[in-house]
């Protein structure tokens, strides 16, 4: 059996984001990278389907070099092999063009299960994978929390609003999108660590797999409107606390 | 401009968030149409225009597949420069379908309409781009609650019976309830929750504390309760709880969208936070940055002392 994983990597979200030059993203500068919180979920599940099955696993990753680092960590998880398909451009590409490059990737490999995030955390669209898999032909089911393989048939969970989850059933080959919470990612060993060193890490360039064109285009990128007018507290905690009593005391009904 | 509208219908129910759609529409003054795979004896989406319905008895509730084929066909018969979606489980499963069978941009989460162009989130709404497809159609999801209806939605559809293939590769077995029972948080005049930033589940007991010293209960965003740290029947947002008590004091929550729509209708909302630009500022009327391990604490034993 064969297995693909596709991760991103993004900012982390704490990061103080400034807008760059050209006026539609962020300044790539300064920031702190990390694997897409939904990926490590992806990566946990494939990580366990190998392990339960013997499958051979490829992590694979769109971007420019600095993206062989979050790499690592999913060989260091257990992905057997990464294949990175270098793209300084990727940032100009749109789900759809991600999507035509994951599929002319995977599509003579004869992948059996494909894994990949429900979203990432900085654009968040939610349609690389589905886009993916209806480019390969395949059934894809989005938003799991819940995975189960037996021989030739995946029984997953997906997550409906208000906590409601569908059971739902596809046969192999398959792509499945994963939500937070699927399972309870690894930290990677330092032992694992070292090992991934070793795994192979194969770079292919994006144009060698000539990706479609755009169809979408971001016209800028702002700032949301502050709505809060809330008051900020900052300093000593000691002042805060009582300065925050104070307000509670005068604006709600909680500590009358 | 000419839209299609695609409502929903899940466990034996048309979903309100049509409305949602319609509302949209009306700030294009489009003319819409409507797709829905549903029950024609059941209550319909209320509005003026073509509704194109197929059977759900036929076509079930999800099943890719047919529905996307369903569409594709409605599709061809209207010619809509837009089709509209809520980014919802039906939402975000179905477009990017239909987007890469017409090869039709997407625009996932849209928030907001500026000059003809749709705004959405990014980075956990810290920032907004505003984007614009580059062909003949695109296809948009709607934030949840983003657009709304003035008046209540009225008239009476046309309704248009359509009919495909049925089959599809991915079957629904069944549904499965949200877990309840034990605290009912929803019925807490007080809700104190701990997020992610309280770092380790030892400190879910400063967040308990701090609610106890309140007369309230404690609550959780996602994360801490898919670390178990805290039960299911705590979390607060789209996937969990809708509350609204008198005060809610978010410890170490960013507020992302669908932490938010599960507790923006509190009447007064406390932050804890070190990081004054995490948009838990949007719903906030007091904003302390600070770090909660330190903060609360010294906050309960004041509190305790009063
Ligand atoms: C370094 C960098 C810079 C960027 N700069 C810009 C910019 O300047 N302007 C702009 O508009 N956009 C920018 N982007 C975002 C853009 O490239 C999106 O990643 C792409 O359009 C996919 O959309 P999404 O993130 O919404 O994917 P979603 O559909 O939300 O992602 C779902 C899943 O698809 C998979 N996936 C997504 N992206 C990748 C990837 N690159 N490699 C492998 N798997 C992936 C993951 O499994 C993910 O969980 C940048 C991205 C990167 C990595
Ligand atoms: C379909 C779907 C459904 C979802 N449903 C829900 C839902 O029902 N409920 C929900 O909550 N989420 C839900 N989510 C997840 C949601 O998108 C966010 O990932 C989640 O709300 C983030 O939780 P958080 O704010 O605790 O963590 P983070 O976003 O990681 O934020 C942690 C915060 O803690 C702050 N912090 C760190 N250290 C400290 C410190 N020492 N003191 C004070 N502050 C500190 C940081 O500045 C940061 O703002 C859903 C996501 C999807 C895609």
């Amino acid at each position: 059996m064969k297995l693909l994983v596709c991760i991103k990597q993004v900012p982390d979200m704490e990061s103080k984001f400034k807008i760059d030059t050209d006026g539609v993203w962020y300044d790539r500068g300064d920031l702190a990278w990390r694997m897409n919180e939904y990926d490590e979920y992806a990566v946990e599940q494939a990580v366990q389907v190998k392990e339960a099955t013997g499958a051979d696993l490829t992590v694979l990753c769109i971007g420019p070099d600095q993206v062989k680092e979050t790499m690592k960590k999913a060989l260091a998880m257990g992905c057997d092999r990464g294949v990175h398909i270098a793209d300084d451009q990727s940032h100009r590409r749109d789900p759809f063009q991600i999507a035509s490059l994951i599929a002319a990737f995977a599509r003579d490999k004869g992948f059996d299960l494909i894994f990949t995030g429900m979203q990432s955390q900085d654009r968040g669209s939610g349609q690389v994978g589905v886009m993916a898999a209806e480019l390969l032909g395949l059934p894809a089911v989005t938003t799991i929390v819940g995975f189960a393989l037996a021989g030739n048939t995946i029984t997953v969970k997906r997550e409906l609003e208000g906590g409601v989850k569908a059971t739902v059933e596809a046969t192999l080959p398959a792509l499945v999108t994963c939500q937070l919470g699927l399972n309870t990612p690894r930290y990677p060993t330092l032992p694992n660590i070292m090992k991934a060193k070793k795994k192979e890490l194969l770079t292919v360039a994006a144009a060698d797999l000539s990706p479609a064109d755009a169809l979408l285009n971001t016209v800028k990128l702002t700032f949301p409107e502050k709505k809060g007018g809330g008051v900020f507290l900052e300093g000593d905690v000691g002042e805060v606390a009582d300065r925050l009593i104070r307000i509670l005391k005068e604006k709600t009904s909680v500590l009358a | 401009m000419k839209m299609l509208l695609v409502a929903e219908y899940r466990q034996k129910k048309l979903l309100e968030s049509y409305t949602e759609l319609l509302a949209f529409a009306g700030q294009f003054g489009a003319e819409c149409a409507m797709f829905l795979v549903g029950d024609g004896a059941a209550e319909l989406p209320k509005f003026a225009g073509r509704l194109y319905l197929a059977d759900v008895a036929t076509y079930g509730e999800y099943n890719p597949d047919a529905h996307k084929r369903l569409l594709l066909d409605v599709v061809a018969q209207e010619q809509p420069e837009m089709i509209v979606f809520s980014h919802s489980s039906y939402g975000w499963d179905l477009a990017p379908r239909l987007a890469a069978s017409l090869k039709a941009a997407q625009v996932s989460e849209v928030v907001a309409v500026d000059a003809g162009r749709l705004v959405v989130p990014a980075c956990n709404a810290k920032l907004r781009r505003t984007v614009a497809g580059n062909g003949a159609v695109t296809i948009a999801t709607l934030q949840a609650g983003a657009f709304s209806l003035a008046d209540a939605a009225a008239g009476s559809p046309e309704v248009i019976a359509v009919k495909g293939e049925g089959q599809g590769r991915v079957a629904l077995l069944g549904y499965e309830a949200a877990e309840h029972g034990g605290v009912d948080l929803t019925k807490s005049e007080v809700i104190v929750s701990a997020g992610r930033g309280v770092g380790k589940p030892e400190n879910i007991t400063l967040v308990a504390g701090l609610a106890k010293a309140l007369g309230g209960e404690y609550g959780a965003s996602r994360p801490v309760v898919d670390a178990q740290w805290v039960e299911h029947n705590r979390q607060v947002g789209t996937t969990g709880l809708t509350v609204s008590p008198k005060l809610y004091v978010a410890c170490g929550i960013s507020g992302a969208v669908q932490h938010l729509a599960g507790m923006k209708k509190s009447e007064f909302v406390v932050a804890i936070n070190t990081d004054r630009d995490a948009p838990i500022g949007d719903v906030a009327d007091v904003f302390a940055v600070a770090d909660l391990k330190q903060l609360l604490p010294v906050l309960t034993e004041k509190l305790q002392a009063l």
